[in-house]
């Protein structure tokens, strides 16, 4: 005997579980959170402690543009994914090519803010303190927009195949899940580069 | 049976060639094979750490000795440390989660297969990385070795200009990238234990190793990544010329302690967590009853995750804090006391009464008890600052430690192996040579630990490649590189069992312990599938319910 059938009787009972690819999603954006935390924590920390210059009040701009091209995407992923579950597909491939339409601007915008720093301020990431917590906190984030971007990137080509169906929402929301994450943490990050740090 | 009616193809794999069945174990998703190479890989750096310390010891046998140079003294406790920790006790942990987990819950696999195969060769890898330090670190400088800055790396020792080579980078690298496998590991336990269990196997109906080991995976997630995170401040350091631990250019030496210590405390739990977790399973079977204090337990348990993430920093007493910085540290250190001490009392009421039966698996566990709380006791010591002052970097704090580690968590794994061995295998381990395993590791664990406190009260301190004779040292650590033979002895007869049981060892058939949770109810080597129909459970104990259905738990949880 190999195994044997294990069924206690018990009275009717419904046995549902959440869903292993959110709670999985949730469980990776609570590292990523504390790697995040660590950075942040860092970069307070080094706060005008800087030897040299160049300082964050002489070269920083607030990105007031693509910080709001960010935020406003997490509201296009929702109305996309909220539109795949009632299953109207064309508002769905229309606001998630919004939402990847402002990721790539908010990545470009990043782009230009340290193409700037770099040739025309000379603040690299070995220049001093400030570059060094600067570009480690920004560039991490950024790279996670930039995982982002793939991710929402590779369900548009599905969409565009025509692959993509009504009961992959949940899949698509778990996606979801992460961008969000990454607009909220830009959320801090900017209080804390541009509001505290400046 | 219909349940045999689903063909298993046991007998195939003697037949076929041996570069198939390679290849099988290398691309297999199977929690269950994933779970045994966590737990060989674990045992074959075992034995390599161990070696590392051995080589320490006969090192520091007698004073003025000159076994290994100092360089290669530090090079040994480096990698022992590292070694141990990461490649050694995380491994094991997550071996017998990976392997256990969805049999205790009913299911029949992970949340996440392919990750859980990803996350282990992650794991395989970043040990290799850190071995391979031993050839590569040579770089074009012909500087470094294996790595040589502590298994702490405190700033600025790692910087370039004191570090030069490649040897930290291999430790960062290993250390990296090994993390990243814990992090997957981490999430697929949690996933596996939330959306997994059987019908019927609410949250408080689940064995407290699941649990445990859920709480074990919340603490990786939360601790292992500000260690990465740290690594990646360490490698734009070192490669991209940052500032980070950099005290020229304004950095902060004390930030990389808080940032190691905010990791290397609540590791402990990490480890000790799934420790306790196979203690809580093995001490009720063998003690004939429930365990005691199923809630509390749980709560406890929590508690200590909690707990954990905030006492960090009686690491760095000596450092100079704020007075009310020490205050902090020494009461929520002191306050870690208490759910542990609930902890304790509950496996003690546990075989209070109960028909205690003193097999191998049941001797470690009751070892590891009083061992713990010793460890315990001797870490409230340390808690308070003032006296911390003073032991500080000494022998004292390796033994306290060791006894944590040794004396609690691996006595507690070796009484794990001894208990799922039949269930992993589908033989016997022998009683003979685990009952010499244990009195040898018992004997030898307790004159190398016990003595060693002593040089450290003594004023020894750690990491010296040699001492001056005539300080009242020599006698304690002659003691305790003897007892280190002992343990080795120990450990040699236990490879030689867990070898020879393989086999020759008694077959176990499905349930050699009379035992009550789920994976005694299927096969010894459970199929590849776990289950032929998932399971329903009533209770805490589902075995204890069909067993007994004159009187089952369900009546009274």
């Amino acid at each position: 005997m190999n195994v044997i059938p294990l069924t206690l009787p018990q009275p009717g009972f419904k046995w549902e579980l959440p869903s292993r690819g959110r709670v999985g999603m949730l469980s990776l954006i609570a590292a990523e959170s504390a790697i995040f935390t660590i950075f942040v924590v860092a970069y307070l920390f080094y706060i005008g402690k800087s030897l040299t210059g160049p300082m964050p009040k002489e070269v920083l701009r607030v990105p007031v543009l693509y910080t709001i091209c960010l935020l406003s995407s997490s509201l296009t992923i929702h109305l996309a994914t909220r539109a795949l579950r009632q299953g109207s597909n064309k508002v769905f491939a229309t606001s998630w090519f919004v939402t990847l339409a402002l990721g790539a601007t908010f990545l470009f915008g990043t782009a230009r803010e340290w193409h700037h720093l770099i040739y025309d301020e000379g603040l690299t990431i070995s220049t001093n303190l400030f570059g060094t917590t600067y570009y480690s906190l920004v560039g991490l984030h950024a790279f996670h927009v930039t995982v982002g971007l793939l991710g929402l990137f590779i369900v548009l080509a599905f969409t565009l195949l025509g692959k993509l169906r009504q009961e992959h929402a949940e899949r698509v929301d778990v996606l979801s899940l992460y961008w969000h994450f990454v607009d909220a943490v830009w959320v801090v990050v900017f209080t804390v580069v541009y509001v505290i740090g400046r | 049976m219909s349940s045999d009616s689903i063909a298993w193809p046991a007998a195939q794999p003697l037949s076929r060639p041996l570069t198939d069945r390679v290849h099988e174990w290398v691309t297999t998703v199977d929690h269950k094979r994933l779970g045994i190479m966590y737990i060989v890989y674990a045992l074959c750096l075992l034995v390599i750490g161990g070696i590392e310390a051995t080589i320490m010891r006969i090192q520091l046998i007698r004073p003025h000795n000159d076994f290994v140079s100092p360089q290669v003294f530090n090079r040994m406790f480096t990698m022992h440390g590292t070694t141990m920790i990461f490649f050694v006790a995380m491994p094991l942990v997550f071996g017998f989660a990976n392997y256990l987990i969805p049999l205790m819950i009913g299911a029949r696999d992970m949340a996440f297969p392919r990750l859980n195969a990803f996350s282990f060769w992650l794991m395989a890898f970043g040990g290799l990385l850190l071995y391979f330090s031993l050839l590569g670190a040579n770089g074009l400088y012909g500087a470094g070795n294996a790595p040589d800055v502590g298994w702490w790396a405190y700033a600025p020792l790692t910087a370039l200009p004191f570090s030069p080579g490649h040897s930290t980078d291999y430790w960062t690298l290993s250390l990296l990238v090994s993390g990243f496998g814990s992090m997957g590991t981490a999430i697929n336990i949690i996933a596996t234990v939330i959306c997994m269990r059987c019908p019927g196997m609410t949250l408080a109906k689940m064995p407290l190793f699941a649990w445990l080991n859920l709480v074990m995976g919340v603490l990786v997630l939360e601790v292992i990544s500000p260690l990465t995170a740290a690594q990646l401040m360490l490698l734009i350091d070192r490669y991209l010329g940052g500032h980070f631990f950099d005290t020229q250019a304004g950095g902060s030496a004390v930030i990389w302690m808080h940032f190691f210590w905010v990791f290397g405390h609540p590791e402990v739990y990490v480890l000790v967590i799934p420790a306790f977790a196979c203690v809580s399973e093995i001490v009720p079977v063998f003690s004939r009853k429930a365990i005691f204090g199923y809630p509390i337990m749980v709560a406890a348990t929590v508690c200590i995750g909690f707990i954990s993430m905030s006492v960090w920093a009686h690491h760095m007493f000596t450092v100079g804090m704020s007075p009310q910085g020490n205050g902090f540290f020494v009461l929520s250190t002191m306050a870690i006391a208490v759910p542990t001490g609930i902890k304790i009392f509950n496996w003690l009421a546990t075989m209070w009464g109960g028909k205690i039966e003193f097999k191998t698996p049941m001797l470690f566990c009751i070892a590891f008890l009083f061992q713990f709380l010793i460890a315990g006791l001797t870490g409230v010591i340390q808690a308070s600052a003032p006296v911390d002052w003073q032991l500080a970097y000494s022998y004292f704090v390796v033994a306290h430690f060791h006894y944590v580690i040794v004396g609690g968590i691996l006595f507690a794994l070796f009484g794990a192996f001894h208990y799922w061995y039949p269930k992993i295998t589908g033989r016997m381990l022998s009683e003979t040579l685990g009952q010499l395993h244990f009195w040898l590791f018992f004997i030898g664990f307790h004159l190398t630990f016990d003595f060693m406190h002593i040089p450290g009260l003594l004023g020894m301190p750690r990491r010296i490649y040699t001492y001056e004779p005539g300080r009242g040292w020599e006698i304690w650590n002659l003691l305790v590189t003897i007892g280190v033979f002992f343990q080795a002895a120990g450990v040699l007869v236990f490879v030689g069992n867990l070898v020879w049981s393989y086999f020759g060892g008694k077959y176990a058939g499905r349930d050699p312990w009379d035992a009550w949770t789920l994976e005694w109810s299927t096969s010894s080597p459970p199929p590849a599938y776990n289950f032929a129909a998932i399971p329903t459970v009533r209770s805490r104990r589902p075995l204890w319910d069909l067993k007994h259905p004159d009187d089952p738990d369900w009546k009274y949880e």
